[in-house]
């Protein structure tokens, strides 16, 4: 392991790993990946790794614009030697609420200001997508077919092997103890392993953000909270698009394997770093999934396991510097979207670290800092699960 | 057949040689293998590759099994059909 590094990076997730390789991309040496257990073993790797162009806010649709355009080249640029499995299925979004159905509207109207392929369907027109969509609570669907899914395991191989080309060093299995902070400016990073000198440190930590954040004295208004999914067998193709409802708090797909992914949020989770299986998740996700997609009763589900998101307080994440301590900078609390922004997040912070930003990077940065929680300027995404 | 055709995941088919290429490339432990081939994620939910994959990983590092880490067990059991728990509580 290096003992001094340009910058030092904790968390080898997609959020750390992107950074790292835009990073290299752009001519930065010496870069160092820290994570304490394998690639992508975090949130990544344990999400539902969808990427939708479908949001309500303009600053999140392009974020996740950029990101999809990365995704469908991604094999391309990454140089990868296998396949990050991107299935572009679309996303049919179902509403089942008056309210629902009047914000589609609106974001319809906004996304396709922006270009994005997206269509606002009766409920007729959404079984031409998925014919055996049970429409019985259904008031409207929005689908775009460029939205999609991908392996969060195979992205992360990818963002990997193309970083240790250009240079960088990944030290799995290795645990950050401490941040060294001397007046005010970042000094080092003690591991289990080593310690390493350096200015300039990011938190990439996912779930794990706030206890990061905590080594240098920032206390993040962030907590993480554990999300609950499950895969079937895998059988012949029979669903293209992921199907998602914001009101029944749910999305399910089928990849390209051939399992079905699927997985809902639930209220009452208690704010910690629980990754245990529930049974009440499972319980209740076979009902509503079954209600909504009433062919999947005769699946078997082989497999639950869990994840964390790290929630903000405004679901938006804090992207950029910090004004406490000189050289920290933070790509967290992405409250369940931290996946699919990935390649826009990298490019972000990579423009944002070395003075070279476009303009997408001036808009992100500008709005997602940490500070805007103080002074009450949240972001208000009328469209998450 | 060669032993290296032989196979360690019958729910995603692959072979010994398989396995063994993913450690020398540097998947150093059974989360790693299961993750990036999806062995032990099948049906079967492990029963057969994953005892295999550790004592593979056991030979190239030249430890025992007990000082590796085998991969969580997760539920359910056996694999149950969605539309029995959805009746479950009838």
């Amino acid at each position: 392991m290096k003992k001094t590094a340009e910058i030092v990076i904790i968390g080898g997730g997609v959020s750390g790993l992107a950074t790292a390789y835009f990073l290299a991309k752009m001519g930065m040496k010496d870069i160092v990946v820290l994570e304490k257990g394998y690639i992508a073993s975090g949130s990544t790797g344990r999400c539902g790794a969808g990427i939708r162009q479908q949001w309500g806010t303009e600053m999140n649709c392009r974020m996740a614009i950029n990101a999809c355009d990365f995704y469908e080249k991604g094999n391309e640029i990454l140089e990868y030697d296998d396949d990050i499995e991107f299935k572009q299925g679309g996303y049919l979004i179902i509403a089942t609420t008056e309210k629902e159905h009047e914000q589609f509207k609106k974001n319809v109207a906004l996304q396709q200001s922006l270009g994005i392929p997206v269509k606002h369907l009766t409920p007729q027109e959404a079984l031409e997508v998925v014919p055996f969509l049970n429409i019985s609570d259904v008031l409207s669907a929005t689908y775009c077919k460029k939205d999609g899914h991908l392996n969060p395991f195979k992205v992360c191989d990818a963002f990997a092997k193309a970083c240790r080309k250009l240079g960088v060093e990944i030290n799995t299995y290795t645990k950050v103890e401490d941040i060294v902070v001397e007046n005010g400016r970042i000094k080092e990073v003690v591991t289990d392993k080593g310690n390493i000198a350096t200015n300039k440190v990011m938190n990439a930590a996912g779930g794990y953000s706030q206890v990061i954040a905590k080594m240098v004295g920032i206390d993040l208004p962030v907590y993480s909270e554990r999300h609950n999914i499950l895969v079937t067998e895998p059988v012949e193709p029979f669903l293209g698009p992921m199907v998602m409802a914001f009101q029944k708090n749910l999305y399910i797909q089928q990849v390209p394997h051939g399992s079905v992914i699927m997985g809902k949020g639930d209220p009452n989770e208690p704010r910690d770093f629980t990754i245990k299986s529930s049974w009440h998740f499972l319980d209740e996700m076979a009902r509503i999934a079954c209600d909504t997609l009433p062919p999947l009763r005769g699946l078997r589900m082989v497999r639950q396991w869990a994840g964390l998101y790290n929630m903000s307080p405004d679901c938006q994440p804090v992207l950029g510097s910090v004004d406490e301590v000189e050289g920290f900078y933070m790509a967290i609390g992405f409250s369940g979207h931290g996946f699919m922004m990935g390649p826009t997040t990298g490019m972000v912070i990579a423009e944002h670290i070395l003075g070279q930003e476009s303009e997408l990077t001036k808009l992100l940065i500008g709005m997602l800092h940490l500070s805007r929680f103080e002074k009450g300027e949240l972001i208000l995404e009328p469209s998450v699960v | 057949m060669s032993q290296n055709k032989t196979i360690v995941c019958r729910c995603e088919d692959l072979t010994l040689e398989d396995i063994r290429e993913l450690i020398k490339k540097g998947y150093k432990s059974v989360d790693e293998i299961k993750r990036i081939s999806r062995c032990g994620m099948g049906p079967c939910q492990g029963r057969t590759c994953r005892d295999i994959v550790l004592s593979e990983l056991a030979k190239a590092e030249g430890k025992d099994i007990s000082e590796l880490k085998m991969s969580t067990f997760r539920p359910p059991v056996k694999p149950v059909k969605l539309g029995l728990i959805e009746r479950g509580e009838e």
